[in-house]
């Protein structure tokens, strides 16, 4: 026992420069595990009198009322689900399929420029989306898109109703714009990334272009494309600026996606610096704390279904 | 060439093949004989896969390849203006070099990835029998269908991409070094099956192996690059004669070892 220690030592001999890069590495990780646990910490610190007072039910509530000191998540948590569920929708459907044309279909002088200007777009501040959403979006929702739609599907619920322009499916479409080229540029490179063999199997077999994208190249990216949807969905959610100015800011939950809604984001932003109560302050905190458990848990749940497909897949 | 007759299934008139402005292949004139394993020989980067690849339409799919010419199947050229290179594909199957099922596909769905549609599901398990028992794998992974096929070894894979290409019942089957990334024993069985494959079907098989060449086809074809670097085909003649009295003084150089 206590010979073992000596001979390893003499065995596995370490230079002290790679030690000392070891130590440095260790550090940089640790540090990132410390920061997450360093947040929590604050979050629930800084939201306990919040939690004591209202417990579970600021889940549950959906009355919203710094005036009376009435503090419940709900709407914001729906308005905050919602406009990233659209956006991841729409994102990923557009994005893969422009992942795909890039990748398989684009001719050279076309897909690379093109490439460029969709990363160009993750570029853009988002409180530019913001404005651009405000000014042209938001109008044309009102006037155009949102009737149209209406005209269609407004016997659902969920196209019934007044149209303000502002309202959860103007911010998830924002959302949607900002979030594509995420979907998009990641996509591609998984597309890029699937052996030639794969696709000149599916050829050789007699399948057009557009069966072998489908049939053969997207099942064999599906891990690494969910990723990106991940990853987007992940922005979506905490994405404050842009979609606070277009998302009406109404602590309400509608069953229609033209009515206003609020997110989580958003609240702490505009109502930050009006909180003149400590238990206001405290809500707002724990407003925060839920959109950080709700991100998380997106990330785990996707880590662990990417995990269940790859298991899968080796087995 | 006077074994190679005329009014094959499969044939070429002056193939050439471009990549961009290089030229890879030149007129290229061939009969493939029927129900017959022809195996295309020659050193590295002599054009032989690249042939190969011209005589499904593959090669197209390269963005920037070109094909002059024509290849004749059952007197059409396939490359004519009305033709459909999905259709020519699904009469020319093709195995790869290295074996390539499709990995998200379980190995029946593989072996009936391209078997005529609308089976049910009795219909789908005898067409991936029938594939998979002329590949010679069936009673390897019969218990074991509905597994991935990156579980099987190298070889099975191979015997798997076979049988995925045989089982869209095609006329002629195209072999692009076939057993390059196999071992010997995998190799020898996938020889054995090329050998039962060609009662039904016509096999062209590029091969880097010369005495595979001699163990498995019937017709061996030779090609070289000439100083710019273009493929040619120097001649094509029953295998035992082309080994033992090649007609050619570059035939000879090569199948005795004094290059390539």
């Amino acid at each position: 026992m206590t010979a073992e220690p000596r001979f390893r030592r003499v065995a596995r001999f370490v230079s002290p420069a790679d030690r000392g890069f070891a130590a440095v590495v260790y550090a940089g990780s640790i540090l990132f595990a410390l920061l997450i646990v360093g947040l929590f910490v604050e979050l629930v610190l800084g939201s306990w009198p919040s939690i004591v007072k209202f417990g579970p039910a600021f889940i549950f509530s959906s009355s919203w009322d710094p005036i009376t000191s009435k503090f419940g998540a709900l709407p914001m948590i729906f308005g905050t689900v919602m406009t990233s569920l659209i956006a991841i929708v729409l994102a990923a459907f557009i994005g893969i399929m422009a992942a795909v044309f890039l990748a398989d279909f684009a001719p050279r002088w076309l897909g690379q420029p093109l490439s460029f200007l969709i990363e160009l777009l993750a570029a853009v501040p988002s409180v530019v989306y913001g404005l651009w959403g405000l000014f042209v979006l938001a109008p044309f929702m009102r006037t155009t898109l949102g009737p149209a739609l209406q005209h269609v599907l407004g016997w659902t619920p969920l196209f019934s109703g007044p149209i303000y322009g502002v309202g959860l499916l103007t911010g998830g479409i924002i959302l949607a714009l900002m979030i594509v080229p995420t979907v998009t540029a990641i996509s591609r490179d998984v597309i890029v990334a699937i052996p030639r063999d794969l696709r000149e199997a599916s050829m050789a077999l007699g399948s057009t272009k557009w069966e072998t994208a489908m049939r053969v190249v997207l099942p064999a990216a599906r891990v690494g494309i969910f990723g990106a949807c991940v990853l987007a969905l992940g922005r979506a959610l905490g994405e404050t600026i842009a979609v606070t100015m277009v998302i009406g800011n109404r602590p309400e939950i509608s069953s229609s996606l033209f009515a206003p809604s609020y997110t989580l984001a958003s609240v702490i932003a505009n109502e930050f610096t009006e909180a003149t109560t400590s238990i206001y302050t405290s809500a707002l905190i724990e407003l925060g704390l839920i959109l950080f458990l709700v991100s998380m848990v997106v990330n785990a749940l996707a880590r662990l279904m990417i995990w269940s497909v790859r298991g899968s897949e080796r087995v | 060439m006077s074994t190679v007759a005329a009014g094959e299934l499969l044939a070429t008139q002056e193939l050439s093949a471009y990549y961009g402005s290089r030229q890879a292949v030149a007129d290229v004139t061939i009969a493939f004989r029927r129900k017959a394993v022809t195996a295309l020989i020659g050193p590295s980067g002599c054009g032989k896969t690249t042939l190969l690849r011209c005589l499904n339409r593959i090669h197209e799919i390269n963005f920037d390849a070109r094909v002059q010419g024509s290849v004749l199947l059952d007197g059409q050229d396939i490359y004519g203006g009305d033709m459909d290179p999905m259709a020519i594909r699904r009469r020319i199957g093709m195995v790869f070099q290295r074996p390539n099922p499709f990995p998200t596909l379980s190995i029946l769905d593989n072996a009936i990835a391209c078997a005529p549609k609308g089976l049910n599901r009795r219909g789908k398990l005898e067409a991936a029998e029938r594939a998979l028992r002329s590949a010679a794998l069936w009673d390897e992974v019969k218990d074991k269908l509905k597994t991935s096929p990156l579980r099987l070894s190298g070889g099975q894979q191979q015997r798997l991409c076979i049988a995925r290409a045989v089982a869209a019942q095609p006329e002629v089957l195209l072999m692009d070094e076939p057993t390059a990334s196999l071992d010997p024993i995998a190799t020898a069985v996938i020889e054995e099956l090329m050998s039962s494959l060609c009662k039904e079907f016509t096999i062209v098989a590029v091969t880097h192996n010369m005495q595979q060449a001699a163990r498995v086809s019937s017709v061996t074809a030779f090609m070289l690059a000439d100083e710019t670097g273009i493929g040619r085909l120097i001649e094509a003649d029953d295998t035992g004669k082309l080994f033992t009295k090649p007609s050619d003084r570059r035939t000879e150089d090569y199948i005795s070892g004094r290059f390539g």
